[in-house]
C-alpha cells in the first residue's frame, strides 16, 4: 500500500514530529481556547500566535464520505475502491482522511470512527480512521 | 460613500461570442483563438479593438493575465482585472467591469477566456495547468495546504470534493441519485438544440445511473466534460450601448463571495457562498427570484446546480431534489436552466463561467436561436469556482427591466 510523498509545511512540523511517536496532536489557540485545523502560523479565529500542541482523542464522526472508484494518483491504484471522508473530530475540527479496515461502500455519514496509523517509510505516519468496534453499522468484516 | 451607490443597468453586455466545437477540440494557438473570439464579440457589438480601454482575463499569462492579453491585442488599458477565482472569475470580471464603467473608469471592456485542455492532453501536455514549482516550494517548507492535507488521501480532484458535498446532501435531505441525474438529463435536452455542443444524443436517468461510478455518489454523467473552448464578452456604458446596433443585456446586479479553498475547510458542505452572492446580486438588481426567466447555473457537476438552486433561493434549502425531479429545468419546462447544454453536455474547458454569461446575454438579446426561451426579461448567470469555493452571481435584464 503506497501513498504519494507526504509533504510537510513549516507550520505543521510539530504535528508530523508527533506522528513519529504515534501521537495525534492538534494546534490549540491559547487565546480562543480551541483547536484549529489545518496548522497555521496563527489562529484563524483571532490571528493570535499563541499555539499549543495538545493531544487529541483520535475519535470522531463521519461528516461526509465518497468512495473513489478511480485512483486519484498512481500510488492509490491498489486501493481502489477506497473511502475518502471528512471526519468531525470530537475536538470540533474537521479532518480529511481515509476510512480503512471496512468495506468502503458500507461507510456511512454519522458513523463513529477512531484513529489508526499508517506508517510512512521515513518514520512519520498518516492518520487514517476505522469504525468503532461497538458500532456495527456499516461494518461487515 | 454618498453618490456612489450601485446603479442598476448603468453598464451592459453588448457583445458575446463563444468558440466551441462538437469535436471538443479547437485548432490554433490559444492566443490566436482568443483573438478571434474577441473579434467576433466586438463585431457583434459594432465596436473595434480601438474602442477598448479596459480588459479582464484570468488565464494565458503566467504572471499578469490581463496585462499580457492587452499587450498582445495592442490595447492601452486604463482599467484592468486579472481576478482569478476559478470558474466564477468571469462573473466577477463583469461585476467589477460594470462598477468601473459606472464610475467612468472604463468605457469599453473586453472579458476573455480560452483553454484547450483536450487538444493539449492529446499532445502529451498536462491539460489543466499543473503544480509547477511545487517541489522547490516544498523544499523551502512552503506547501499548498491541499497538497499536505488532502492529496495524501487520494481524493480525485475536483470530483471527489463535489461528491463529498453530494453525500452530505443525500444523508441530510434524502436527495436521490435519480434527482441529481435528472439535472444531467435536462441539460442534455438543451444541448440537443445547440449545434456546437459536444454531446447531443438523448440521455435518460437510467443512462446516468448506469454510467460508471467515479466518486460516490457521482456517476460519470453527473460530471462535466473536458473540452477546448473560448469565449468573450464586451461591456460598455448604458449611454454608449444605446448608440450601438446590438441589443444590450443590462447588468442589473452582481455580487461575489467565497467561503474556503479546500473542501475540508468548507463550513457546511450543503451551503455554498452562493447563499451570499445570490441574494446580494438580486438585491442590487432590484428583482426577486420569481422574476428570473432563465437561469444559467454552473454545472461542473449535477450537485453544483442543485446547491445553487437552493442557495440562490429558487427553492428552500434541502428541497433541490424534489424541485428538479419533474424535469422543469429542461426545454419547455417551467424553470429553463443551463440552456446552452451546460458544462455537462456542451463544453467545459475548465472554467465554465464565461459560457454562462455568453448564453445569458444571448437569451436577453433574443439571440439564442432554437434554444431561445420565450419572453426573457431577466436572466441570471451564477459561476462557481474551485470546489464550491467561490461564487459570483450576475443578473442581466432587458431594456424593459430598467
Amino acid at each position: 500500500m503506497t501513498r504519494p510523498t507526504q509533504l510537510e509545511s513549516t507550520e505543521a512540523g510539530p504535528y508530523w514530529e508527533a506522528t513519529r511517536a504515534r501521537q495525534f496532536v492538534l494546534p490549540w489557540c491559547t487565546t480562543c481556547e480551541r483547536p484549529f485545523w489545518y496548522p497555521r502560523a496563527a489562529c484563524p479565529g483571532c490571528l493570535g500566535s499563541g499555539i499549543e500542541w495538545r493531544q487529541a482523542s483520535g475519535r470522531g464522526t463521519v461528516y461526509a464520505v465518497s468512495v473513489q472508484h478511480n485512483a486519484a494518483l498512481p500510488e492509490f491504484k491498489d486501493r481502489v475502491p477506497y473511502a475518502v471522508a471528512l471526519v468531525e473530530l470530537d475536538e470540533g475540527v474537521r479532518f480529511m482522511t481515509n476510512i480503512v479496515n471496512v468495506d468502503p461502500l458500507a461507510v456511512a455519514i454519522g458513523q463513529r470512527v477512531h484513529l489508526t496509523w499508517e506508517p510512512i517509510e521515513d518514520g512519520r505516519a498518516v492518520a487514517v480512521f476505522e469504525p468503532e468496534q461497538e458500532d456495527s453499522s456499516g461494518t461487515d468484516l | 460613500m454618498p453618490g456612489h451607490e450601485w446603479k442598476r443597468g448603468a453598464a451592459a453586455i453588448v457583445g458575446a461570442a463563444d468558440m466551441v466545437s462538437p469535436t471538443g477540440e479547437l485548432d490554433g494557438t490559444p492566443r490566436a483563438i482568443e483573438t478571434a473570439v474577441i473579434g467576433e464579440a466586438l463585431a457583434g457589438a459594432g465596436l473595434t479593438i480601438a474602442d477598448v480601454d479596459g480588459v479582464a482575463s484570468c488565464v494565458g499569462g503566467l504572471f499578469m493575465p490581463s496585462v499580457e492579453l492587452a499587450e498582445y491585442l495592442g490595447i492601452q488599458a486604463r482599467w484592468t482585472d486579472s481576478t482569478q477565482i476559478g470558474g466564477s472569475s468571469f462573473e466577477a470580471h463583469v461585476e467589477h467591469a460594470a462598477a468601473a464603467i459606472q464610475l467612468g473608469l472604463a468605457e469599453v471592456v473586453v472579458v476573455s477566456y480560452v483553454s484547450l485542455p483536450r487538444s493539449t492532453a492529446k499532445r502529451g501536455g498536462r491539460g489543466f495547468s499543473g503544480a509547477a514549482g511545487q517541489a522547490d516550494a516544498a523544499a523551502a517548507g512552503v506547501v499548498a495546504p491541499r497538497l499536505e492535507w488532502e492529496m495524501p488521501f487520494g481524493m480525485q480532484s475536483p470530483v471527489g470534493a463535489y461528491a463529498l458535498a453530494a453525500s452530505r446532501h443525500q444523508a441530510l435531505y434524502g436527495t436521490t441519485s435519480e434527482q441529481l441525474a435528472q439535472i444531467a438529463v435536462d441539460t442534455r435536452s438543451w444541448a440537443a438544440l445547440n449545434p456546437k455542443a459536444r454531446y447531443r444524443d438523448p440521455l435518460s436517468v437510467d443512462d446516468v445511473l448506469a454510467s460508471p461510478m467515479v466518486a460516490s455518489p457521482l456517476h460519470r454523467f453527473d460530471c462535466c466534460l473536458v473540452t477546448d473552448g473560448a469565449g468573450a464578452l464586451v461591456l460598455t456604458s448604458a449611454e454608449r450601448a444605446r448608440d450601438l446596433a446590438a441589443t444590450p443585456a443590462y447588468v442589473l446586479g452582481a455580487a461575489t463571495a467565497h467561503s474556503h479553498q479546500m473542501i475540508s475547510q468548507m463550513p457546511d458542505l450543503t451551503v455554498t457562498a452562493g447563499s451570499v452572492s445570490g441574494p446580494k446580486a438580486f438585491e442590487l438588481a432590484g428583482v426577486s427570484v420569481a422574476e428570473v426567466d432563465v437561469a444559467e447555473l454552473y454545472d461542473s457537476f449535477t450537485i453544483t446546480v442543485l446547491l445553487a438552486l437552493e442557495d440562490l433561493g429558487f427553492c428552500p434549502k434541502g428541497e433541490g431534489g424534489p424541485f428538479v425531479a419533474d424535469g422543469k429545468l429542461g426545454p419547455g419546462g417551467s424553470f429553463p436552466a443551463q440552456t446552452s447544454g451546460g458544462g455537462l453536455s456542451y463544453t467545459h474547458p475548465g472554467m465554465f463561467g464565461m459560457f454562462l454569461l455568453v448564453e445569458a446575454a444571448r437569451q436577453i438579446q433574443g439571440a439564442a436561436g432554437p434554444r431561445q426561451v420565450p419572453e426573457v426579461d431577466v436572466a441570471v448567470a451564477h459561476g462557481v469556482g474551485g470546489v464550491l469555493s467561490a461564487t459570483s452571481t450576475v443578473v442581466l435584464g432587458t431594456e424593459a427591466t430598467l
